[in-house]
């Protein structure tokens, strides 16, 4: 799994017999093998496609047409085209004074809103702030108990309103609720619901409307596979999202959505959730990422993990090979069979 | 659930299914409209017809080889943008016809033990909901069981499904042992006579061994009370899942035994291409869809109405 692109590459350059360079007439079959690695990585077709227009012409520049290692120079420049797309990230929360400061959680029914929420307050009371979540799915079934739970196991107040289903007001008095309790921070979860639900996506616009947040999350399911960009374009044009948080990404997916989410909307990946506990959530990285859509595992994370495992010196070796491309397919199967 | 006529009632949810589908996939019938005007199929237009297919999740090798099929006999020949619906749909129901079979209820068993698995948030609890709905209509007793004592309220989520259908449900305390309840539940519905036992689990991703492992011991425990048991696993799919779906079928189907598949969400944009991937990877039943969040919101599954609705074609 680690190097399945490499390798395919290298099959590539090797039925090119004693040519293995890349050149204007070979790219093409090269291409397709990038675009169809994309493709399996749930990256969307036409995303796919553009971006692999984009690696053409880079890669059919001079320095790569003399390299002696094409497959692996090729997969640096992917790899690298891929990290720029998906950022750059900036993670941080603009908190605003006075408060309280007002982070919405929108998206499709399962895709983990609830949970993202208890995870997002948890970590804003580690940096000292005092969060409120406030339970405005008023639909599905017992979700409120489930934002409460959540709560009581972070010590985060929950604001609640049982017994009708108009998500605005719940939203509203919420935020008063914060206002007169100190609380600098408001989490809204709110109910799953389906892009082309009209009559629910203008009530997500209404609770926007109405508390003006100052971040709103798309958060999305990391398997999600071509439907991505139809869910994302749409959240954002009706409420011009801030950024998406994926979650699940602890599951075996190669997490192509990434990729699409950004290049439909230009809001860039924020966050990920790697677990169900609640303290599972990460900065996006997209060095990181970028390795896995293309099926060869997290390199940053392998060259840290070498770090730990081998004397300084062997691992900036390592690091100067990879900063000038020259970390080739042959050195990282070495460095994980020492891992082993 | 059993094939049955459809009554008035369910005529208009297979409406309200054929036109979900049918809005997912009007880009794809407005592209091959585009192609196909009039001409001869060169591999230009297959390669078309080929990232139209990609787009519904199908994934890139299904879709060659389904591509390929039509060109086999038409290539270079005067093909219309109705044909190449129709070729192609039925080429997909072919695939997709012989797992299209609904979940029967072996009343040699007392009580059918299925048990639902899944990765988080495919939509297993609500399933379950639907079912029993389902079930109770057909006259058979049902009973739930809350074997998701790990997230959050899972277990209220699960009662107010059985306050809402009207069917009893066995709950233990959150944190418990799931297998422990599995074992309690089928107790209950042994000794109730119930005819059907339906067994929440709690989300899992079938990458994490130990949870996975959970599973093959909920199946053990219930052997212990029933050798036969349970005698359905359906594995929950969610539509908008997207290559993935395969290594999740692939590990269900190895720790779990997973006997067939729903698959849920299919009134959004998702057009669960997948299926057709899966189909021809594991042939595993697909017993029926979810089609939104209401109790009545579960639809057999028809290849040929998949098919259609996937491919634009009319019949
Ligand atoms: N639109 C739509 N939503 C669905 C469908 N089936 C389930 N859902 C919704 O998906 C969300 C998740 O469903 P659950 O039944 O809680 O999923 P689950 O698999 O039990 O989730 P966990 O137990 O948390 O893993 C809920 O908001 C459901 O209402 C469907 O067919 N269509
Ligand atoms: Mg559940």
């Amino acid at each position: 799994m680690f190097d399945a692109l490499a390798d395919r590459l290298n099959n590539v350059f090797r039925g090119l017999r004693g040519r293995g360079k890349i050149t204007e007439e070979n790219v093409g079959e090269v291409m397709r093998e990038i675009r169809s690695a994309l493709l399996e990585a749930d990256v969307h077709l036409d995303v796919a496609t553009e971006f692999c227009k984009d690696v053409q012409e880079k890669a059919i520049g001079a320095e790569v047409i003399n390299t002696l290692k094409p497959a692996d120079v090729m997969v640096k420049i992917v790899h690298d085209e891929l990290a720029e797309l998906m950022g750059p990230v900036d993670p941080k929360i603009p908190f605003v004074s006075p408060g309280p400061t007002v982070l919405l959680m929108a998206g499709l029914q399962g895709s983990g809103k609830t949970t993202t929420c208890g995870k997002m307050a948890k970590m804003l009371s580690e940096r000292a702030k005092r969060p409120l979540m406030v339970a405005a799915d008023l639909k599905r079934p017992a979700a409120i108990d489930q934002l409460e739970v959540l709560g009581s196991q972070i010590n985060v107040p929950v604001y609640t309103e049982r017994g009708h289903d108009n998500a605005v007001k719940v939203c509203r008095n919420g935020i008063k609720h914060a206002k007169k309790n100190d609380h600098d921070v408001v989490i809204l979860d709110t109910a799953g619901r389906l892009a082309i639900d009209d009559e629910l996506m203008g009530e997500l616009e209404k609770v926007a409307g109405a508390v003006n947040p100052q971040q709103v999350y798309l958060v999305l399911d990391a398997m999600t596979g071509q439907d991505a960009v139809n869910t994302a374009k749409i959240f954002n044009e009706r409420l011009e999202l801030d950024g998406c948080i994926l979650t699940k990404f602890d599951s075996d997916t190669r997490g192509g959505a990434a990729l699409s989410v950004k290049r439909v909307t230009g809001k860039p990946i924020k966050f990920i959730g790697v677990g169900e506990k609640l303290d599972a959530i990460e900065e996006f990285h997209p060095q990181r990422i970028a390795g896995r859509i293309l099926g060869m595992g997290d390199i940053v994370g392998l060259v840290e993990q070498a770090q730990k495992h081998y004397d300084e010196e062997e691992a900036k070796k390592l690091e100067g090979k990879m900063a000038s491309g020259k970390f080739g397919l042959d050195d990282f199967l070495l460095q994980l069979k020492k891992m082993k | 659930m059993t094939t049955q006529e459809p009554s008035p009632a369910r005529k208009g949810l297979f409406a309200r299914l054929r036109q979900g589908l049918s809005r997912s996939s009007t880009a794809l019938k407005g592209g091959i409209a585009t192609i196909f005007t009039h001409a001869k199929l060169d591999a230009a237009m297959l390669d078309e017809l080929e990232d139209l297919l990609i787009t519904s999740d199908i994934g890139a090798l299904t879709a060659q080889t389904l591509t390929a099929r039509l060109a086999k006999d038409r290539f270079d020949k005067e093909i219309s943008p109705q044909e190449v619906r129709a070729i192609l749909s039925g080429e997909i129901a072919k695939i997709l016809a012989p797992i299209a079979r609904p979940l029967e209820i072996d009343p040699a068993h007392t009580p059918y033990i299925v048990l639902m698995v899944g990765v988080n948030g495919t939509g297993k609890t609500t399933t379950i909901g639907k079912l029993a709905q389902r079930l109770k209509g057909q006259g058979k007793s049902v009973m739930l069981a809350a074997g998701d004592t790990f997230r959050a309220a899972a277990i209220e989520q699960l009662q107010i499904w059985g306050t809402r259908v009207g069917v009893p449900v066995v709950a233990g305390s959150v944190g418990a042992d799931a297998a422990g309840l599995a074992f309690e539940a089928v107790e209950k519905a042994q000794s109730q006579k119930m005819d059907v036992l339906l067994i929440d689990t709690a989300g899992r991703l079938q990458n994490k061994a130990g949870l996975m492992a959970e599973l093959e011991k909920i199946t053990r425990v219930i052997r212990k009370r029933d050798p036969s048991g349970p005698h359905a696993v359906i594995l929950v799919l969610d539509a908008t899942t997207g290559q993935n779906a395969l290594s999740q079928v692939e590990a269900f189907k190895q720790t779990a035994d997973v006997t067939g598949l729903i698959m849920t969400k299919l009134d959004g944009t998702a057009r669960g291409g997948i299926l057709v991937a899966l189909a021809e990877k594991f042939g595993l039943p697909i017993h029926a869809i979810g089609v939104g969040e209401g109790v009545d919101d579960l639809q057999p599954f028809d290849a040929a109405a998949f098919a259609e609705a996937l491919t634009g074609a009319e019949s």
